[in-house]
């Protein structure tokens, strides 16, 4: 075990202590997801469900168009979002309805459905394999590791079901499994990885949305095709977690996205917890001392006890 | 924002093979109060909370899908004082993940860990002072307390069997594995020092120990706070400065209070000004980290959180009260506020735990926060450049 942190890595946050960083032997890789061409078929879903194995976890109908699946979890590594949204060409007229009488149908109607444009989006959603991940920093076991791919890994062996990487996570990732109390999330197939292999999502996108390759690479694609929307008129089209200087340091896995972040779920400012752990220990420390300190007065001023023995009198 | 000057006629529809044109339905995104439009733009609503509207156009009808659930359930006609924000989430699906955590294991964990490590430092100022009833009972309750809240943490485990992974690794990055080996130091001294104590052999080293857990009492006591700060929820996380001074004064009030319970008369003028003291760090720790924490500071005020904080509230600072006038001259009064601080220290622990669940449930609690962090950057970002552009002239 070495603490050496992979050549491209910014110094962690919290300091590279404790942390299981693996020197890089191999170049680090992600996925880089591009909403603008995902179909919404879910191809990465079932790939994902099937390859790893992952137990079923529940049949809703839930009524938010298509998606049943509702998000990250520990048995659903892959989450495609479906958002149905219509874009007024004509902005809104604001009309004066003052009491909460639900919707003002008569002023509806004349704005008409002609004056908006509906869309759907879709987006395939995974664990963002962070430079910065607090998941992996505040595990207490060091079962979450990174890993030669500069991914990041629960080792289910170790896993003890603290749970603690689940609140840690800004993205809302990583779950335990209710019936077995441990921690799941995408390992970005790491088997697969081993043996030379796509991973199984971007292996069964029909449209190439999700794709895989060695991170530096993908971020040069990502701004080239974020140009290109732009000149094709489509300015909502934006990179979400590409940016190494970001809160987490930049996501393994990043998207293009067609609205802001938080319509897809995601937060639209991640920042890992652990950046201010140095901050938070400093606090706790004084606040350590304080108590200590306090109680000392508390004795300090407290009457000498027991006035039946005066030979241990004490000063007030 | 990058964005290009965009082009309203020219632009294709999404994803160039787009789906078939999609009928509106009622789904849970809309509006489900209807209501007025919130902003002439039909930008992501940004209203209330949102401060002024950027100064680029920015394209519209992008559906705010607020939380119907939560609004509907607030009656018509109902004043809310601070305007609810406005925020765009997905079908109002939280943003964080909530852990399998158990109110008690994890209330249980933080408090009894509090009350232990506060406890070391009481009973080792009645034994310097020459107060051996509530040394003796401050050592027990000390080692009974923190039995309690490491079995309390195992408990919580998924994998209870596997605690010992705990210990596999020291990571300074994780509160939760530096409190295991904290733990691991300060259980057997405040065992030791109880042990000695109750059956009196090894008074010395019954003394070292007593006084090495005095040493390790307050960040027995504290760190726990570090524990629920060092994870995304805004409750916790944002509260860092404050959250370890709130546990240190309720810890201190809690082993305050076992002092006065267990404590006779003649001995029990210190625990009064300890859970004087405690009482006060805590409520003031607590209204300074509620100010702090803007909208999020609403975790902390309504609900299940709420209704803990407010009895905490009440149970500590009338049993500091009480204890400060009347402990010192009934035995029974000393008991009951001693019971109050206590019962107020639990109450206190279970309503941060609550105040934590209540915004990893609610995704507001991540965005609004993240948004205004957004924006008072691009605001610096861009009154830089302004102030650069009026430069030259
Ligand atoms: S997205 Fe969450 S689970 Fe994935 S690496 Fe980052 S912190 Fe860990
Ligand atoms: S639940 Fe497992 S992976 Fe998550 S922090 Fe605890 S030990 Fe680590």
């Amino acid at each position: 075990m070495t603490t050496e942190t992979r050549p491209d890595a910014r110094p962690s946050p919290a300091g590279a202590t404790g942390t299981r960083e693996v020197t890089a032997t191999e170049e680090r890789v992600g996925f880089f997801t591009d909403t603008s061409v995902c179909i919404g078929c879910k191809a990465c879903e079932v790939a994902c469900k099937e390859w790893n194995a992952i137990p079923e976890d529940g049949m809703e109908l839930t009524g938010m168009s298509y998606d049943n699946s509702q998000g990250l979890g520990a048995s659903t590594w892959r989450h495609v979002a479906f958002i149905e949204q219509s874009k007024p060409v004509v902005p809104k007229v604001p009309h004066s309805t003052d009491a909460d009488d639900g919707p003002d149908v008569f002023a509806l109607a004349a704005q008409g459905s002609g004056s908006s444009e509906l869309r759907w989006l879709m987006s395939s959603d995974v664990c963002k394999h962070c430079t910065h991940a607090a998941c992996l920093d505040v595990c207490p076991t060091g079962s979450l590791f990174r890993t030669e791919f500069g991914t990041v890994v629960v080792q289910e062996d170790i896993c003890n079901g603290c749970g603690y990487c689940v609140p840690a996570c800004p993205y809302g990732v990583i779950e335990q499994r209710p019936d077995d109390g441990r921690a799941f999330k995408c390992t970005l197939c790491y088997d697969r990885l081993g043996a030379g292999q796509t991973p199984a999502c971007a292996k069964a996108c029909p449209t190439e949305s999700i794709q895989f390759g060695p991170l530096d690479e993908l971020r040069e694609r990502a701004a080239a095709r974020v140009e290109e929307l732009h000149r094709a008129g489509v300015p909502d089209a934006r990179l979400y977690g590409h940016d190494p200087d970001d809160g987490v340091g930049g996501d393994g896995a990043f998207f293009l996205l067609l609205d802001e972040p938080e319509v897809y779920g995601l937060p639209p400012d991640p920042v890992v917890t652990t950046r201010d752990l140095p901050a938070m220990w400093k606090h706790a420390g004084a606040a350590a001392l304080t108590l200590l300190g306090g109680i000392a007065a508390a004795f300090a001023a407290g009457r000498t006890p027991g006035h039946h023995r005066p030979g241990r009198s004490l000063p007030r | 924002m990058t964005e290009p000057p965009h082009d309203d006629n020219d632009r294709p529809r999404d994803g160039e093979r787009g789906g078939p044109p999609y009928e509106e339905r009622g789904g849970p995104r809309n509006e489900e109060r209807g209501g007025p439009p919130k902003d002439e733009h039909g930008g992501p609503q940004r209203g209330a909370h949102g401060g002024p509207p950027r100064d680029e156009q920015r394209d519209g009808g992008r559906h705010a899908r607020r939380d119907g659930g939560r609004r509907r359930r607030k009656r018509r006609g109902e004043q809310t004082v601070v305007p609810e924000p406005e925020f765009t989430s997905y079908y109002g699906k939280p943003i964080l993940n909530t852990p399998g955590w158990k109110p008690l294991n994890i209330g249980g964990y933080f408090f009894l860990g509090g009350l232990a490590g506060a406890g070391s430092v009481l009973a080792a100022g009645a034994r310097l002072t020459g107060r051996p009833v509530t040394a003796r009972a401050m050592k027990i309750s000390a080692t009974v307390s923190i039995a309690g809240s490491a079995a309390a943490l195992i408990h919580d485990l998924g994998r209870p069997a596997r605690f010992g992974n705990m210990l596999r690794v020291l990571k300074p990055t994780s509160p939760m594995s530096v409190g295991s080996w904290l733990l691991a130091a300060y259980g057997p001294l405040s065992g030791i020092a109880a042990a000695s104590d109750v059956t009196g052999l090894l008074p010395r080293t019954g003394d070292a120990a007593t006084c090495g857990a005095a040493l390790l009492g307050p960040a027995v006591a504290t760190y726990t706070a570090v524990l629920a700060a060092d994870t995304a929820v805004p409750a916790w996380h944002d509260g860092y400065r404050e959250l370890p001074f709130v546990f240190a004064g309720s810890a201190t009030a809690a082993a305050a209070g076992t002092a006065l319970m267990t404590g006779p008369l003649r001995e029990n003028s210190p625990a009064r000004y300890a859970a004087l003291f405690g009482t006060a760090l805590e409520t003031a720790a607590r209204h300074r980290m509620e100010s702090r924490l803007g909208m999020v500071a609403e975790t902390y005020r309504t609900g299940t959180a709420g209704r803990l904080m407010r009895s905490a509230e009440a149970l500590t600072v009338g049993g500091a009260l009480t204890a400060a006038v009347a402990g010192g001259r009934s035995r029974l009064l000393a008991a009951v506020s001693g019971a109050a601080l206590v019962a107020g220290s639990v109450c206190t622990r279970l309503g941060v735990f609550h105040a934590g669940r209540a915004a990893m449930a609610d995704p507001k609690y991540t965005v609004v926060p993240q948004r205004e962090r957004l924006r008072a950057r691009e605001e610096a970002a861009y009154g830089r450049q302004r102030r650069s552009d009026v430069a030259p002239s």
